[in-house]
């Protein structure tokens, strides 16, 4: 049997409308995960003792249990408990839920970071504790947050590629089902591997643009 | 009664305690309006978390601290019970209050102008043009316009507290409080933020300042107040407290400074 990626990309217009959809469910789902990620680690720093006891043992689950066991839960266990939802907005509730995780556990990081020092400034000029995390602590923690960010966002694209199992349309379903009806299994395997790597080549290239925005401050002397 | 009469930082019978170790042990003390008052004392005597309690940075177990005859951070109740203020009500008693740190804590991501105008911007809702020339008017008044556009780490550690300074200075507090303000600079810019120091000084700004200096205590202070171990020891103008005969552990603690050829300063 001879090698042929042309098999698989002679189905150009579905491979594109599979790709859309995990481009889409993927920065929706990183998007919303990393506002849920910082809104999470912000309760944590500030709600007191048992709100940061509450937030972390889910978070705790949730790094700790492996993706396709929470999306499968979320698809098939849903139902038991009133929760019956469509593949698509159940994948993107399961990887918001799971990139909150580790994102909320970032940002925690990014909070530490900051020197107490700078808090106990911006205190004693007045800020409130709103004004102080978006004009202190927010943009200090950037630099220190943008790489570990960026990572998980990229492993948030790779593990969209598990929603396939629970029918989201995507690009992995999409391609393998090109594969098993031209009989090109690896072929289609060669293709999900090119495509997911280019994306993920794309995200660390905005990563790094936006390291530099964030690093003027410390790459810049006189 | 005027309310230059009052004292500007009023503290009564403050005690703070970490877990269970004491730092602070019943300190009475009234820092006069005007005037520049120098806590001194050992390292661990409890002065810079007196300052500190008296910026609401650190919250005194008991006691009371009046700022200009208002009580800080805790309202006394007519049962005597002590209710925290709610954050407005703190933020409002603090208004009074510039502090300038050991560490100058200057934000990184902004500019020395970004840093001075920030709070003018954030906290008082000034537009950017008008809280870039107040805060210009200041960065002059330490003497570094010329660095506005400079991030803290293209600054030396004395421009970086003048900025500090200048900073603090932008919200018109009636009272500065300066925790150790040069112990993280050499001699040679310990002089330049000792001089803006001065400066202040001269102008009338109610000062209390946390140092080391000796000299400055002793040529700028209109109070000298020396604490060891969490207990105010003495409390006099410098004529009073470098006059013999003193207190023995006040005595034993300037012999220190004496035996490092501070010895013309006494």
């Amino acid at each position: 049997m001879k090698f042929d990626i042309g098999v698989i990309l002679a189905s150009g217009h579905e491979i594109l409308s599979g790709l859309a959809l995990t481009v889409l469910i993927w920065i929706a789902g990183s998007a919303l995960g990393l506002g849920l990620g910082f809104i999470v680690a912000t309760l944590r720093r500030y709600g007191g003792p048992l709100v940061n006891l509450g937030l972390a043992i889910p978070v705790e689950i949730l790094r700790g249990t492996p993706f396709l066991v929470q999306i499968f839960l979320l698809y098939f266990g849903g139902p038991f408990i009133g929760l019956s939802l469509d593949p698509i907005p159940a994948g993107l509730l399961g990887l918001t839920v799971y990139g909150a995780a580790y994102y909320s556990e970032i940002f925690r990081a990014g909070y530490q970071s900051v020197p107490e020092g700078h808090v106990e400034a911006a205190d004693c000029l007045g800020f409130g504790r709103i004004q102080t995390i978006r004009h202190v602590l927010l943009p200090e923690m950037a630099l220190i947050v943008l790489p570990p960010a960026v990572n998980m966002t990229v492993i948030l694209l790779k593990e969209t590629a598990l929603l396939s199992l629970i029918t989201v349309p995507e690009l992995t379903l999409t391609v393998q089902a090109i594969g098993s009806q031209k009989y090109a299994f690896l072929e289609s395997l060669f293709v999900l591997a090119l495509v997911y790597w280019a994306l993920v080549e794309i995200a660390g290239q905005l990563g790094r643009l936006a390291e530099g925005y964030f690093s003027r401050y410390r790459t810049a002397r006189t | 009664m005027t309310t230059d009469d009052i004292p500007a930082i009023a503290c009564n019978k403050v005690c703070k305690s970490f877990g269970s170790t004491e730092v602070l042990k019943d300190i009475t003390l009234d820092i006069p309006a005007g005037q520049v008052s120098c806590l001194i004392g050992p390292s661990g005597s409890g002065k810079s978390t007196l300052l500190r309690c008296m910026a609401f940075l650190e919250e005194a177990t008991s006691g009371t601290i009046l700022i200009k005859g208002q009580p800080l951070g805790f309202s006394e109740q007519d049962s005597g019970f002590r209710a925290r203020q709610p954050a407005s009500q703190i933020r409002a008693v603090r208004a009074n209050i510039g502090m300038v740190f050991q560490q100058f804590n200057l934000w990184p991501h902004m500019t020395a102008l970004g840093n001075v105008s920030a709070a003018l911007r954030v906290v008082r809702g000034l537009p950017k043009r008008e809280a870039e020339a107040r805060a210009m008017a200041q960065l002059e008044k330490v003497g570094l316009a010329d660095r506005a556009d400079h991030y803290p780490s293209q600054l030396s550690g004395g421009q970086q507290q003048r900025v500090a300074i200048a900073r603090a200075l932008a919200q018109e507090p009636r009272i500065m409080l300066f925790d150790e303000p040069t112990s993280a600079l050499d001699p040679e810019l310990t002089g330049e933020v000792l001089n803006v120091m001065r400066q202040l000084a001269a102008e009338g700004m109610t000062m209390v300042v946390v140092t080391h200096e000796i000299g400055f205590a002793g040529s700028v202070a209109n109070r000298i107040n020396f604490l060891d171990h969490g207990r105010l020891l003495f409390s006099g103008s410098p004529e009073e407290v470098f006059r013999k005969p003193r207190h023995p552990r006040l005595e034993q603690f300037l012999d220190t400074y004496l035996d490092r050829g501070a010895s013309m300063l006494v």
